[in-house]
């Protein structure tokens, strides 16, 4: 049996407001994108444990994509900031963890803008695939 | 306030005591001919004109009504003999220095004055003083003044020049009774400076304004200026005018809100090879509608810059819309405000109408209908998006024209269209503030600016947040019966909403499990909605659910997984990663 090819896993984690309808419009604007990264909707980027990206990370995903509103745009008013917070004291840890830049990303995108998911799930899944697959668990 | 009784020609009435008697003749309906009054000002007595007789206690004397106060018991005769020979030889020294007045000369037809004794004179001013009086006691300005004495007395501004007091007012001009001062009244530079036509400094903004009062507009009120004025404060009956008010904040609360912010139109600068603001001529066609308009400033023609009638016009669509340097949309509204403005134009003023266009969008009911009555009124339609617009004339015809310089797509080839008038139909845009207003609410825009409805078919008229409703042309470009319509789904919304009389809380508030809570209170100040609270009892959050909006964000820095949220609890997203991860 031949090896497939690396095909890239992603944790799309995407607040409720502004990226996942932005995904939704992606949808009914038939902007075709890589399969790569399924979603987990949550109320507001808020909601995203940092805990959520190192078990994603755990359980054998390659990458994890958090979508929050712009800054000032939260439906929570603030909520977006509080991800932010926690993002950057997170990727300082994975870094000590020897986890890339690449494989945690944190993304603002509006509602209105469905081509900016097709643009960075595209992207970021071939980011991933130059650097290959995350070992976990070895 | 003490009444006294008073007797003109023979009619009896009480007045309050020292009253002008021209005012009470006035009342009364006895006719007493005045020059030099004016009910704004002080009495001044200076034209005699108003000569009558007063009896009083057996005397008798002839004065001026003007300025004579009413005493109990005086008898006035306004048309004796003797007053009218009075009346006539002051007729006689007034048109002895201004022989040609109209005013005077129909007052000494009814005195019998064929030909003055003393000649004619060709003055026009006859020093009543009123645009003196005006200027500085109404106006404020100080303006106008008196010089000289005697036989050179002459009304003027000091040392004879411009004064840098006046504002242009008007008010001088308004009161003269000779006709003797006029106003530069330079019409059609008015009309370029303000295409909408000038304005009184108290109006009502539009025909439909709610609610339907006057307005006082700060910049251009005389009052705010000198301190004086306040001649509308004095007319009205009702007294409803007052000058000391400021505006104010208010706070209002509401139940539900509807964003009905509405459009801008496009700026036609943006499309330079137009020629807007370069060409007088070129007008958008929000001018044109104003034109049009039998209450505007040119009475419902439709008129060049220099006053005369367009032997031809043409209307550009799409100006603003699709088109890739300003907005891709089509604002759907212009073809058919074109086509009406075309007709209206071809109906007004006779010109030969030519409509350029891309595509003609008539949809809607009778709209195809309109657009074919006009194809057999003789419009003219080409179909091309028009290159420019200049006034380079090419051959004698183009000569003092505007050239309109167009591909006809359906003739398959370049032409040269001279026209005397070019209507720019603007798109419409979203408003300049539709940002902070999205902000405000807490809603989305789409790309361009547009509101966003929280479906495009399921909630077309609500928003992202629970109580605020969107309508009109905030929420993109639409016609009238269009807005109408979408503005009774969104009242209906609101009103549905109001009715319940409850509100649903949100399925997947958060809540805190007490037993685990450890007191850390870091949920506290991250709750947006102040939904959260310390017990100082139980020495643990307490989270109230009718504030929570279900943000979750409280639960994802909770370090004892007290904090939990509704249908998102931290072990069933777990367990979602888990399941998409599953290979």
């Amino acid at each position: 049996m031949a090896t497939t090819a690396f095909e890239p896993r992603i944790v799309a984690f995407f607040c409720n407001w502004c990226t996942y309808t932005a995904s939704d419009l992606a949808g009914t604007a038939r902007l075709a994108y890589e399969p790569t990264a399924p979603v987990i909707r949550v109320m507001c980027s808020g909601r995203v444990d940092p805990q959520f990206v190192l078990k994603a990370l755990q359980e054998g995903a390659d990458g994890v994509l958090i979508g929050g509103c712009h800054p000032g745009d939260c439906h929570y008013q603030e909520g977006n900031y509080k991800t932010l917070r926690r993002f950057r004291l997170l990727k300082r840890i994975l870094s000590q963890f020897g986890v890339e830049d690449e494989r945690v990303r944190l993304e603002w995108i509006s509602a209105s803008e469905g081509d900016r998911v097709q643009h960075v799930i595209n992207e970021m899944t071939d980011q991933l695939r130059k650097l290959g697959p995350w070992h976990a668990r070895s | 306030m003490k009444l006294v009784k008073v007797t003109i020609d023979g009619i009896r009435t009480e007045a309050e005591d020292r009253t002008p008697l021209v005012q009470v003749a006035q009342k009364i309906g006895v006719k007493i001919p005045t020059l030099c009054h004016h009910p704004l000002v002080e009495p001044y007595g200076v034209c005699r004109i108003c000569t009558v007789e007063v009896h009083m206690r057996g005397r008798v004397r002839l004065v001026t009504a003007c300025n004579y106060p009413v005493t109990d018991g005086i008898e006035v005769f306004t048309q004796t003999d003797r007053v009218r020979r009075t009346r006539k030889l002051i007729l006689e020294w007034l048109l002895a220095r201004c022989g040609h007045v109209p005013l005077l000369n129909t007052l000494a037809a009814e005195y019998g004055i064929t030909e003055p004794r003393f000649g004619r004179g060709d003055d026009t001013c006859i020093l009543c003083g009123l645009c003196v009086r005006v200027c500085s006691d109404v106006v404020g300005a100080h303006a106008l003044g008196f010089f000289n004495r005697g036989t050179t007395r002459y009304v003027g501004t000091p040392y004879d020049e411009p004064s840098d007091r006046c504002i242009a007012c008007g008010a001088c001009v308004e009161v003269c009774p000779t006709g003797c001062i006029t106003m530069d009244d330079e019409v059609e530079q008015i009309r370029g400076e303000l295409p909408l036509g000038p304005m009184t400094a108290i109006y009502i903004p539009t025909m439909q304004a709610v609610p339907h009062q006057p307005v006082i507009d700060y910049d251009s009120c005389i009052h705010f200026k000198t301190d004086a004025c306040r001649v509308c404060a004095a007319v009205c009956e009702a007294k409803a005018i007052d000058h000391g008010q400021q505006d104010r904040r208010e706070e209002i609360q509401v139940g539900s809100i509807i964003v009905a912010t509405g459009f801008q139109p496009v700026d036609p600068q943006k499309v330079p090879q137009y020629g807007f603001g370069r060409y007088p001529n070129v007008v958008t066609a929000l001018q044109v509608e104003h034109m049009v308009n039998a209450s505007g400033p040119t009475n419902g023609q439709v008129l060049l810059k220099d006053g005369s009638r367009p032997q031809s016009v043409g209307i550009i669509h799409c100006v603003g819309s699709r088109d890739k340097n300003t907005h891709e949309y089509c604002s759907r509204v212009c073809c058919m405000y074109s086509l009406k403005l075309a007709h209206l134009v071809h109906e007004r003023s006779g010109a030969k109408v030519y409509n350029f266009y891309i595509d003609m969008r008539s949809a809607g009911k009778g709209y195809e209908e309109f657009y074919n009555h006009l194809l057999e009124e003789g419009c003219e339609f080409i179909r091309g998006r028009v290159a420019e617009v200049s006034d380079w004339a090419v051959t004698p015809a183009e000569q003092g024209k505007l050239v309109i310089r167009v591909e006809d797509t359906l003739a398959g080839l370049v032409r040269r269209i001279p026209v005397d008038m070019v209507v720019l139909s603007t798109g419409l845009e979203a408003r300049e503030d539709a940002d902070e207003v999205r902000r405000l609410f807490n809603m989305s825009c789409s790309s361009e600016g547009w509101f966003l409805e929280r479906h495009p078919k399921l909630a077309p008229v609500s928003t992202f947040t629970d109580g605020v409703f969107i309508a009109g042309c905030a929420q993109g470009p639409k016609d009238i019966p269009d807005t109408v319509a979408q503005a009774g789904a969104a009242a209906a919304e609101a009103l549905a909403l109001i009715d319940t009389g409850q509100v649903e809380l949100e399925a997947y508030t958060a809540w805190i499990d007490e037993e685990r809570c450890s007191g850390c209170q870091i949920c506290v100040p991250l709750c947006p909605f102040s939904a959260i609270e310390f017990s100082r009892e139980k020495k643990v959050s307490t989270l109230n659910e009718a504030l929570c909006k279900g943000c979750g964000t409280c639960v994802a820095a909770c370090p004892s997984h007290a904090a939990q949220q509704h249908h998102f609890t931290d072990a069933q997203i777990m367990t979602e990663i888990e399941g998409v991860l599953v290979r």
